[in-house]
């Protein structure tokens, strides 16, 4: 056993960190730093920038722009942009349709979206939530039917993220609703978003940020090359992602940035026992699950087994951990202060509460758990 | 970066769980609780196996392992609820092969002849390391050690005591002192140990040495809690999958599935900051390093001690209450664990000070 890095760990983190610190446009980081919004172009700059350097789909295979990483070093690559105060990559295209087309698309799709998902051309949001299905996805009724070389698709999804930026949807429809298991009549389809038909309504969340929408398809007529995989085999694909999703909200880099700040950004309290303590207990658990993490890790790098359940821990502990930061956050700013800084913490604190709600809430992690890897 | 057992601390680790499991059960630890408290057999057994060589050098005729070359054992101690008092002998020895190189007495520790216990906590002092009351003069201490584990059988202690140039570590013979044996919370082997101008040998390291010692202990004690944790996650779950009330197992009911959920993500949580203490104690840069790592291990170890122990309890209903099942043992046992040389609040207080 050995906690330290290797010396070509070490080296490689550093090529990353030495990378970052040249090349992340100092704008940016303080828009980031100052917990500003980032606006598409923000998005897309900061993805262009990585794509050119070659590192924006680091686990993507490298015929199709990967870096050919081991786990360990793309581990040490997402927390360096984290702790370097990058803006965040929109996981739909690059962690999720890309994936997703990598593992069940067609030639002809993978070569049609993959390289513009690679190099930020084309911007995804993810429609999988419906009014009535959230957790219990499969009870979806967003339908498709086919109708000679096309679909029409016709429902509502809802907290569909960037949904205003985005130039394509992948959505998990209904293509029958004859079938006697309802995970079973679930398609996979990528839907233009300037088909006619297409409808996005802004959501505003309780920060007043306009981050979410609905979108409604009214007799919205959808190619059949756009079917993913076989027609009623959605849920595999579908299941096959949220694995993907849960990787990444552990965010450990981000959250050892946002803790150092915190030691700076709330130093007027250290006197305080209650204080220190809430900090202290707090950094503890975030080193715990570092450490956590990078156990398995090293257990997926030894035996080549992809991430089970343990990535619903990461997700469990990595959100709470994170809107703890936030709630000291806000606890450290001066009450009766009214400055931009304050206001954006406060409104954080906010903000973050989604975490533990979206990509699988915290109460499904635990019920994956108690089934996959405790068997109740 | 790795988190593998080498070879031979996989091979240590499996004889060791080997041997508890053939004879050191439940129902073999009760007689033996029941009775001395403590069995020379197991302990013959620990030093056949190498573990009383373990941590001491090959000039000696030991193994020179490390905290991490322990971590195994002392998860399967842990899990075992072994109540001979392994870690005492661990410190004391360590401390005095790296304070009186050349005595004479490690080379019987390492053949399992010698036992000796590390005498250090005292009453009113609580957690403070600097606290020590008891007084070094002109090699000749005076002063009570208390609750100190082991001390029924010690033949040697190693002390803690103030002398003139500020606190040290001191070897003593049991026959120099009285003992008043006790037992403590969790059925192990203690005593009070009378000091009343024993003759000592003053062991060089002075007041870093006694920090360093504590910090190994500390170290120590948090592979053990993650093998007493293991256990209480285990049994709860297969009690969850056994146990029926209105006419289903009880581990269907979901308010329970999230909280049993919960114990296994304090059981990791807690394992990767014991895999950090062992680390840093055995290479850690500096003291503060050490110091810092193994005081995270302890509040996050300790915190899981106490939701695991108390959970496991609250799942087994009435009989988690019975002294007939283990896990109310294996409360008692993480109960102490949790205090053991520093609780929540020390450690708390000394990583926010560091
Ligand atoms: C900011 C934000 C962004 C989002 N972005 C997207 C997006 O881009 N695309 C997309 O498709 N979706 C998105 N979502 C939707 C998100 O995935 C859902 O909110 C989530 O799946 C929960 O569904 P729900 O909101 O319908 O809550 P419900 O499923 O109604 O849950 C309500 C409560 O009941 C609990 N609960 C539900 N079922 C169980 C159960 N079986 N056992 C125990 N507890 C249970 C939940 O944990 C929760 O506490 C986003 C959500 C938010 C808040």
């Amino acid at each position: 056993m050995d906690l330290n890095y290797s010396a070509e760990e070490l080296e490689f983190r550093d090529e990353v960190r030495a990378w970052l610190g040249a090349n992340l446009p100092a704008e940016l980081r303080e828009e980031v730093e100052s917990y500003a919004h980032l606006s598409k172009d923000d998005l897309l700059r900061w993805h262009r920038i990585l794509a050119k350097k070659g590192w924006v789909a680091p686990a993507w295979p490298r015929e199709w722009g990967g870096t050919g990483w081991n786990v360990v070093q793309r581990y040490l690559f997402e927390e360096e942009l984290g702790y370097a105060g990058s803006p965040p990559l929109i996981p739909f295209g690059l962690s999720m349709c890309g994936p997703v087309l990598l593992r069940f698309g067609s030639d002809a799709q993978k070569k049609r979206f993959l390289p513009r998902i690679y190099n930020g051309e084309d911007f995804w949001c993810q429609g999988y939530s419906e009014p009535g299905s959230g957790s219990d996805l499969a009870s979806l009724k967003t339908s498709a039917v086919r109708k000679g070389d096309h679909y029409v698709v016709n429902g509502q999804k809802i907290w569909t993220t960037l949904a205003h930026y985005a130039d394509w949807i992948f959505c998990l429809v209904r293509s029958d609703s004859g079938t006697s298991k309802r995970q079973e009549g679930i398609s996979f389809l990528l839907i233009d978003m300037r088909t006619p038909g297409i409808t996005v309504r802004p959501l505003i969340l309780m920060d007043g940020a306009h981050e979410v929408n609905e979108v409604f398809f009214d007799d919205v007529k959808v190619p059949a090359e756009n079917l993913v995989f076989e027609e009623g085999k959605g849920w595999t694909v579908a299941k096959y992602l949220l694995g993907y999703e849960r990787m990444n909200t552990g965010r450990i880099g981000e959250s050892k940035r946002q803790l150092a700040y915190l030691k700076r950004y709330g130093e007027h309290l250290m006197g305080d026992t209650r204080w220190r303590d809430r900090l202290s207990r707090l950094e503890v658990e975030l080193t715990a699950l570092e450490i956590t993490n990078l156990r398995f890790l090293d257990r997926m790098r030894r035996t080549g087994q992809p991430p089970g359940a343990d990535v619903s821990m990461l997700k469990i502990k990595g959100t709470e951990i994170q809107q703890e930061l936030t709630e000291l956050m806000m606890d450290a700013t001066d009450p009766a202060a009214s400055d931009p800084l304050s206001v954006a913490v406060r409104k954080r604190y906010l903000s973050m509460r989604k975490t533990t709600i979206y990509a699988g809430s915290n109460e499904i992690q635990r019920n994956i758990i108690a089934k996959s890897t405790l068997g109740l | 970066m790795n988190f593998d057992y080498n070879e031979e601390q996989q091979l240590l680790a499996d004889s060791v769980r080997r041997y508890l499991a053939k004879s050191y059960d439940f129902e073999a630890r009760r007689k033996i609780v029941a009775a001395e408290g403590w069995s020379t057999d197991a302990w013959k057994q620990f030093a056949e196996i190498g573990l009383t060589g373990l941590p001491l050098g090959t000039d000696h005729g030991g193994f020179g392992g490390g905290a991490v070359d322990l971590i195994g054992v002392m998860e399967a101690f842990g899990e075992a609820l072994v109540v001979e008092p392994y870690v005492p002998l661990v410190l004391a020895a360590r401390a005095l092969e790296r304070g009186a190189k050349s005595s004479p007495l490690l080379s019987s520790v390492v053949e399992g002849r010698a036992r000796l216990a590390f005498a250090h906590t005292e009453k009113g002092a609580r957690y403070a390391l600097d606290a020590v009351q008891t007084r070094a003069k002109e090699s000749r201490l005076s002063g009570e050690k208390s609750a100190v584990i082991g001390a029924p059988i010690a033949e040697h202690f190693v002390v803690s005591a103030r002398g003139e140039d500020g606190i040290g570590l001191y070897l003593v013979d049991r026959a120099a002192t009285e003992v008043k044996p006790q037992r403590t919370l969790d059925e192990r082997l203690a005593g009070d140990v009378v000091l009343r101008e024993a003759p000592a040998h003053k062991l060089s390291g002075g007041a870093a040495l006694l920090e360093e010692t504590v910090d190994f202990a500390t170290a120590l004690l948090c592979a053990e809690a993650v093998g007493a944790l293991q256990f209480a996650c285990d049994t709860t779950l297969e009690y969850l999958k056994t146990r029926k009330q209105f006419g289903v197992p009880i581990g269907t009911f979901q308010a329970l599935q999230h909280r049993i959920v919960d114990m296994y993500i304090s059981l990791e949580q807690a394992r990767s900051m014991a895999c950090l203490a062992a680390s840093r104690a055995d290479s850690a840069g500096d003291a503060r390093e050490r110091a810092r790592a193994i005081s995270a291990a302890k509040i996050r170890v300790a915190d899981a001690a106490r939701h695991v122990s108390q959970e496991a309890v609250q799942l087994h209903g009435g009989m988690g209450m019975s002294e007939e099942l283990k896990i109310s043992h294996t409360f008692r046992r993480l109960t102490v664990l949790a205090r053991e040389y520093g609780d929540v609040d020390h450690h708390l207080a000394r990583y926010a000070a560091l």
